[in-house]
């Protein structure tokens, strides 16, 4: 909660900059008339050009990076981005209220169907859920199967037959299990349903996959934040969280058993090979959860951009297709430091060439 | 007397209109204000009313996989809360009211005073925090246990104890209305004419006696004026109800279960709701809460009234 009501105020705080910095730019222009010719030369190659984008809170901090980084580089380009959640982020980019919108999970049909133009998915970077829980001491792994029958009640005690076959060695309490889950529709919802809906049928049959769910089961909290702390604050709690929570909260993780067998972390390695395991389409969006790669972290998603094809403004379309490929290029050495994987580099090299066919009015905007 | 006279009535009159203007517009504003709010939802609930009708009342699932939406458990939820807020927080923040006005010494009464207030200016994430992080456990830790061990007989408090659940959110609700009920009493309180007191004493009454039925009596439609008042609060408070209710759409006796409030609903799934029938039937929870406030507002007064009169 804290930090979500934090970014809010920086964004709030550099929105405002952005606002006054571009008022004051502008009175100057147009007060310094008589020595205006040098500046106008300058205005007339590289064209000012201020960008709003809104939606996944989720690469938030790893987008404000990558502006304050490009901005640096490119001082004619302002970027400002609202982390408002991805559901908000489709709404404004079909409603073309923002330059590009972001979102955690891909663009339903029937919500693209709304947009005024074709709406390209920009995949920028990998993020992770993991599986923390309170059980001091224990080293925990599970697989599909057992947290489905966790989150929905099958499983209720930590020394449950199922969960020791697990883990032969570890010293199991007779305590309850407290399945956590998040109560605000969230793309990190819609990623953990998809894990579980892909390796069980009764989840797929009884609760199915969404950023809203039905949960038969557990404690709900509002945001990672709220998860983090219920897990910290409740013995015996099981709940699935972005992975730099669980990193910078110090908790516990489960390994998981992947498709192929084996037990992983969510390291930036195990989820960069979830991508690669599984095959991009021309969409430019796909499930990785569940990747047959053997080294792959099997609750891994994709975030994206949400730009026009057909931009209805040169320049700010040029200014957003240039920044993506700085993302895609440069921007990629951000990612691990920030807890993020960087896209497998086939990814990277089919998005550029989706780049490339973005225009505007038959022309090409790179 | 000659500065009266030299004044034209006529610009009096014209300033008095401009004053009439500047303050009956604001006060046709809230209206206009409210009236766009209700509109607005209505007309945003409408997928859902055609969808749903009386369903959306009766119904307790809400699966926004499968696109069933049901009202029931929210509305449930948000009115257990506030009972158990209000049944903690009214004979609590009375009392204080007598103390501060009736008992409490000359110069402990402005500092205890404001530090009641004080506890209003706190803004409810900051409760929802301390929920998570300190009262849930020990509501888990001590309270159930105890409650579970003496009252657990009773329905209300049975079950798995999680700390999080319609209990604690009642009892974060419960301190975020006390300074309201403090503050409101005390005013009431201190209205009462002291002669009525003087009476009171006069006739032998000890101090308790000549609160009760002296000050008691004369103030009682305005406690349940700051009831009202509390009520509202806690039927719409939103952020530390979700931190620490638990966000389960579940009806339950159990005041240990988790539940779910409306305002928290909407808190929850409305940035990332995209399909139609979801936002329209998080509209409809709004304008039920609306609809809901409105009528419990409406029977205060009514009560209100009654108590007066009686009087």
């Amino acid at each position: 909660m804290q930090t979500e009501s934090r970014r809010n105020w920086i964004l709030t705080a550099l929105a405002a900059g952005v606002v006054l910095v571009g008022c004051r730019d502008r009175t100057e222009s147009s007060g310094s008339a008589p020595s205006a010719g040098s500046t106008q030369a300058v205005v007339a190659t590289e064209q000012k050009v201020s960008l709003t984008g809104a939606g996944a809170t989720f690469p938030y901090p790893l987008y404000s990076k990558w502006i304050s980084e490009y901005g640096k580089a490119n001082p004619n380009v302002r970027i400002n981005y609202q982390s408002i959640g991805s559901g908000a982020g489709i709404r404004q980019i079909i409603a073309e209220t923002v330059d590009f919108g972001a979102s955690d999970a891909p663009m339903k049909d029937e919500e693209a169907k709304d947009a005024k133009g074709k709406l390209v998915h920009i995949p920028t970077t990998l993020g992770a859920v993991v599986l923390a829980y309170n059980l001091p001491g224990v080293k925990l792994r599970l697989d599909a199967q057992t947290i489905t029958g966790i989150f929905l009640g099958d499983i209720t005690k930590w020394n449950d037959a199922v969960i020791k076959a697990l883990n032969p060695e570890a010293s199991l309490p007779d305590t309850a299990i407290v399945p956590t889950f998040r109560s605000d529709g969230s793309g990190t919802t819609a990623v953990f349903t998809d894990y579980l809906a892909g390796a069980s049928p009764v989840w797929k049959e009884k609760v199915g996959q969404g950023k809203s769910v039905s949960w038969p089961k557990g404690l709900g909290a509002k945001g990672n934040e709220g998860v983090t702390g219920q897990v910290k604050t409740t013995p015996g709690a099981l709940g699935y969280i972005e992975a730099v929570y669980a990193e910078q909260n110090k908790l516990s993780v489960a390994e998981l058993k992947n498709p192929a067998g084996n037990f992983v972390t969510a390291t930036g390695a195990a989820v960069t090979a979830a991508a690669e395991g599984v095959q991009l389409p021309d969409t430019l969006y796909a499930s990785i959860t569940n990747s047959p790669q053997p080294g792959a972290y099997p609750i891994a998603a994709y975030t994206y951009l949400l730009v026009y094809e057909d931009a209805k403004d040169a320049a700010k379309g040029k200014a957003i297709a240039k920044f993506a490929w700085w993302a895609l290029t440069d921007g990629q050495a951000y990612a691990a430091d920030l807890n993020y994987a960087p896209l497998p580099a086939s990814v990277a090299a089919k998005v550029k060439d989706k780049l490339k066919t973005l225009h505007h009015g038959g022309q090409g905007l790179l | 007397m000659s500065i009266q006279a030299q004044r034209k009535p006529k610009e009096v009159r014209t300033s008095d209109k401009i004053f009439r203007w500047c303050t009956s517009g604001p006060a046709l504003l809230l209206c206009v204000v409210l009236a766009g709010l209700g509109v607005q939802l209505l007309v945003s609930s409408i997928p859902s009313l055609k969808h749903f009708g009386v369903e959306f009342l009766l119904g307790r699932s809400w699966d926004p996989v499968r696109g069933i939406f049901g009202a029931l458990p929210f509305i449930y939820g948000t009115l257990v809360t506030s009972c158990v807020a209000l049944l903690i927080a009214l004979p609590v923040g009375i009392a204080a009211a007598l103390y501060l006005s009736e008992l409490a010494p000359e110069w402990v009464r402005s500092p205890l005073g404001f530090m009641i207030e004080l506890l209003a200016a706190v803004p409810s994430v900051i409760y929802g925090l301390w929920g998570v992080f300190t009262l849930a456990p020990a509501i888990r830790e001590v309270v159930q246990p105890a409650l579970a061990s003496t009252l657990g007989f009773l329905p209300f408090f049975q079950g798995p104890q999680y700390g999080f659940g319609m209990l604690t959110a009642g009892i974060i609700v419960a301190i975020m209305v006390l300074p309201t009920i403090t503050a409101v009493s005390r005013e009431v309180v201190m209205a009462i004419p002291l002669t009525l007191r003087e009476a009171a004493w006069g006739l032998g009454a000890t101090r308790w006696e000549a609160i009760r039925f002296a000050v008691l009596p004369a103030a009682r439609s305005g406690l349940v004026g700051a009831g009202v008042l509390a009520l509202g609060r806690a039927l719409g408070e939103t952020m530390a109800v979700t931190m620490v209710i638990g966000n389960r759409p579940e009806i339950s006796a159990s005041l240990f279960s988790p539940g779910y409030s409306m305002a928290s609903v909407i808190a929850n799934e409305f940035t990332e709701a995209t399909d139609e029938l979801h936002l329209s039937a998080l509209a409809e929870i709004g304008l039920l809460l609306l609809v809901l406030t409105i009528i419990l507002n409406v029977a205060a007064r009514a009560l209100v009234g009654r108590v007066k009169r009686a009087w």
